[in-house]
């Protein structure tokens, strides 16, 4: 009685038999990992603890970063500082996950050829940052970076950003009216100093207006790239975000630096 | 009849047209050197259509031929292993050339197309995509056709199947060298991009399950399990990983859907199911069809394939957040990444262990037959990096290795030993059967091939591992004193005998190939080497005699 007959029980050679059930069942396996791992990303609170001074990339910076990643800089660089003392001596503070909450797409990288640039904003005056990108082997002689001086020659020419930052909007980075309004004005206003400003560091906190490349002739791809690279991991105090983070979720935090 | 040529002709003609008015309208120069490229693959596709029309027979009235249904339809396989070599030949120079631009940096020429960061993801796609993807598509024609014992289904989905993937990889190759790139890795092609592949991907489906299912057999070969749940699981992971918003349609740029620790998640939950479902499960199926018929023995256990199947395809998928140790992704799901890359060991090794055990009784063929020891080489390479995969996963090892050259040394273990030397031996399998030649055009030079590409590997493998251990020890070393005692320009400069040793390792591995390519090419052009065969029993003609009685003295 125990032993139920052979054609009553769940046998392989159904699925060895049936191309829809075979793929039907394959599908169901594969599914499973992703859900339970990723879904509950988008609806657990504490995923991203809340931080001040996150805001989002002005049109420069924007920019700019498309730039890091047309020119494939994520492939020797990342941007993502683990909680190690080493780690936190070199670069600073150890990322927060509120930090790239505007990345579309992140840029945490996967290897470091290169080191980390989660924080290296203000880290290196501008004068450096172009001196290196148009020769790496001047200021630092062991790097084997790639050359980029044609950056310090090319007009910036992104676009129309409007369109940038209402795509952006679409995914949910919270742009005003006005910022998209704006978009391409602002790109001016913050890399040239005599353009005026506006309002843009009121819409902006903690934007950097200046000319970056030293050549206040005309806005370049440069100016835009090193604004981007000076803004990394400068808008959130994170001394201020710790506290903040104990609050929130204290077992998080304890595996943390010292 | 005519009125279905001129429908198809004119269908090209506007794809074209419609091509060259987005063209007109793009918003970015590298936008519309694309919309170029598909406006003239379109007016080809036309050219071949109106020119290669059977206009006699139309004229008859006459039906078009139907096909032969007794013999396998191998064109789109022959095809699909020339893309193989080609697609491999360009894909590992230009890995020794980035190779070499780490070794000594002016290699970069100081030109936006030549840096290190557009040609890394053009070698990355170029080996796995072009290379790894045109021997997949090819062998699952060969495998599908042959055990289903059926012709393939869809002859001209097929044929639009091979043709539209190398568009793909024409477009997403192009792409990267002008800096079109989503900047996630190894799913850097843009929106439109990978539209594109979405329509060639759900086709390839249909071709294959169609063949599936007319085929004259009562089971399904193990084999077409792994290769559906190849092409199954990619779509999943494409589809979800590349949802990302276009700035404009006549443009370019996209920006992707998910930001942060979402979007990294979901990154690597398809980076490392791109290991698993393009590098490993399909690969199995080569093993899984290549092997026995190499070797002429049945698979050791048809319960293990099922066990390790089902346990591989279910256990991969959660081990992405393995690669994002000790980052922002919370640690629930960064120790949950790793539990299952742990476990997943187990299923992998049963890959490997069914493999190796199909030689039994035929392990004498590792001495005599160059493509069985390919093969060997290939199961222990696989068995060695998926048991380094779970290793590196744990979270201690990983927060030595992440970030360093052990993962580079991990991946191509991983890709050339197991994916290489299998698709290798794959190849040498199947060029003198699709062309009709009695055999290789040179037994002796797959040999060649064979030791070359090993030693290459090895090279490759332990520099980098030494480079790997040296740069993570060297972030991490205090002095007595209590401070870093390293800057990070001098583990750079540390770096470079282990990338010049890399650079030979490669230049060896990519030498093997060449012997491959000129291999096949004579083999193809119906050339027969006169050569020592690879085993031989000595034999002395002189002593082969009785041993006549000697009278004494």
């Amino acid at each position: 009685m125990a032993i139920q007959p052979a054609e009553k029980r769940f046998s392989h050679k159904k699925l060895e038999r049936n191309v829809s059930l075979l793929g039907f069942f394959s599908l169901i396996a594969v599914a499973i990992g992703g859900i339970v791992e990723i879904a509950p990303l988008f609806w657990i609170d504490n995923t991203i603890e809340k931080v001040d001074g996150m805001r989002p990339y002005t049109p420069l910076e924007l920019a700019g970063r498309n730039i890091y990643m047309r020119e494939g800089c994520y492939t020797c660089h990342s941007q993502m500082i683990r909680p190690f003392r080493d780690e936190v001596e070199r670069y600073g503070h150890y990322s927060l996950a509120a930090e790239s909450m505007y990345d579309h797409p992140f840029q945490w990288g996967s290897k470091r050829t290169g080191p980390d640039l989660a924080r290296v904003g203000g880290r290196y005056s501008d004068e450096w940052h172009k001196a290196h990108l148009i020769d790496p082997r001047s200021v630092v002689p062991e790097s084997i970076m790639p050359g980029y001086a044609f950056l310090a020659e090319r007009d910036l020419a992104p676009g129309d950003m409007k369109r940038d930052l209402t795509a952006l909007t679409r995914v949910g980075v919270p742009y005003t009216k006005q910022d998209i309004a704006k978009a391409n004005d602002d790109i001016r206003a913050q890399a040239d100093p005599d353009a005026g400003a506006g309002d843009l560091v009121k819409r902006y906190p903690k934007a950097q207006v200046r000319d970056f490349d030293g050549d206040p002739a005309q806005v370049t791809e440069m100016d835009a790239l090193i604004a981007y690279l000076q803004m990394l991991g400068t808008l959130v105090d994170v001394e201020k975000a710790a506290p903040q983070e104990q609050a929130h979720a204290p077992a998080a935090a304890s595996g943390a630096v010292r | 009849m005519m009125d279905d040529l001129v429908f198809k002709a004119g269908g090209w003609l506007a794809l074209a047209l419609l091509a060259l008015v987005f063209a007109a309208l793009a918003v970015d120069a590298p936008f519309a050197v694309h919309m170029i490229i598909i406006a003239i693959t379109c007016m080809i596709a036309l050219w071949f259509r109106v020119s290669r029309a059977d206009y006699a027979g139309m004229a008859r009235g006459l039906l078009k031929m139907p096909a032969d249904e007794g013999v396998y339809d191998d064109d789109p396989v022959r095809w699909g292993v020339i893309a193989t070599i080609f697609w491999g030949v360009a894909g590992l120079a230009v890995g020794l050339y980035i190779a070499l631009q780490l070794a000594f940096p002016a290699l970069n020429l100081g030109i936006e197309y030549t840096s290190f960061g557009r040609l890394r993801p053009l070698h990355t796609s170029a080996v796995v995509f072009a290379f790894g993807g045109n021997a997949l598509i090819a062998t699952s024609f060969y495998v599908v056709q042959r055990t289903c014992r059926a012709r393939l289904a869809f002859p001209g989905a097929a044929r639009f199947v091979f043709w539209g993937y190398q568009l793909f990889l024409v477009l997403a190759a192009t792409g990267y060298v002008m800096g079109v790139t989503e900047a996630r890795e190894y799913a850097e092609p843009e929106w439109y991009v990978d539209l594109w592949l979405t329509i060639v991907w759900i086709v390839y489906f249909i071709v294959f399950v169609g063949t599936i299912v007319k085929r004259r057999e009562p089971h399904i070969y193990v084999a077409n399990w792994f290769y559906l749940s190849f092409i199954v699981t990619i779509a999943m992971l494409h589809i979800v990983n590349n949802l990302s918003i276009p700035v404009t349609i006549f443009g370019s740029k996209s920006y992707s859907a998910f930001a942060g620790v979402q979007d990294a998640l979901t990154q690597w939950w398809y980076g490392h199911n791109a290991v698993a479902f393009f590098l490993t499960v399909p690969f199995l199926a080569m093993m899984y069809y290549f092997v026995p018929k190499q070797a002429e023995r049945p698979i050791y256990s048809y319960r293990l394939s099922i066990l390790h199947f089902w346990s591989l395809i279910f256990l991969y998928i959660w081990a992405g957040p393995h690669h994002l140790h000790y980052t922002a992704l919370p640690d629930w799901a960064q120790t949950l990444g790793m539990v299952f890359s742990v476990v997943l060991w187990m299923p992998s090794w049963g890959g490997m262990i069914n493999g190796l055990m199909t030689l039994n009784g035929a392990w004498d063929k590792i001495r005599t037959d160059p493509i069985i020891r390919m093969m060997v080489v290939a199961l222990a390479f696989y068995g060695m990096a998926t048991f380094e995969g779970p290793m590196l996963s744990v979270k201690a090892f990983n927060s030595l290795s992440h970030y360093t050259e052990w993962t580079i040394a991990h991946v191509h273990a991983g890709a050339l030993g197991w994916n290489g030397m299998i698709t290798f031996a794959a190849v040498y399998y199947l060029v003198p059967r699709l062309w009709g030649r009695p055999r290789l055009y040179s037994l002796r030079m797959v040999n060649w091939h064979f030791w070359l590409a090993t030693l290459g590997i090895v090279f490759y493998a332990s520099s980098m591992w030494v480079a790997g251990i040296m740069q993570g020890l060297m972030w991490r070393e205090y002095g007595a004193d209590g401070y870093l005692v390293y800057s990070f320009a001098e583990s750079v400069a540390a770096m470079h005998p282990m990338y010049l040793i890399r650079a030979a390792g490669g230049a060896m591995y990519l030498a093997g190939f060449l012997l491959m390519v000129f291999n096949v090419w004579a083999t193809l052009a119906g050339r027969v080497r006169e050569e020592k065969p690879m085993t031989e029993t000595p034999y002395n003609a002189a002593a082969d005699r009785p041993l006549a009685p000697v009278p004494a003295e």
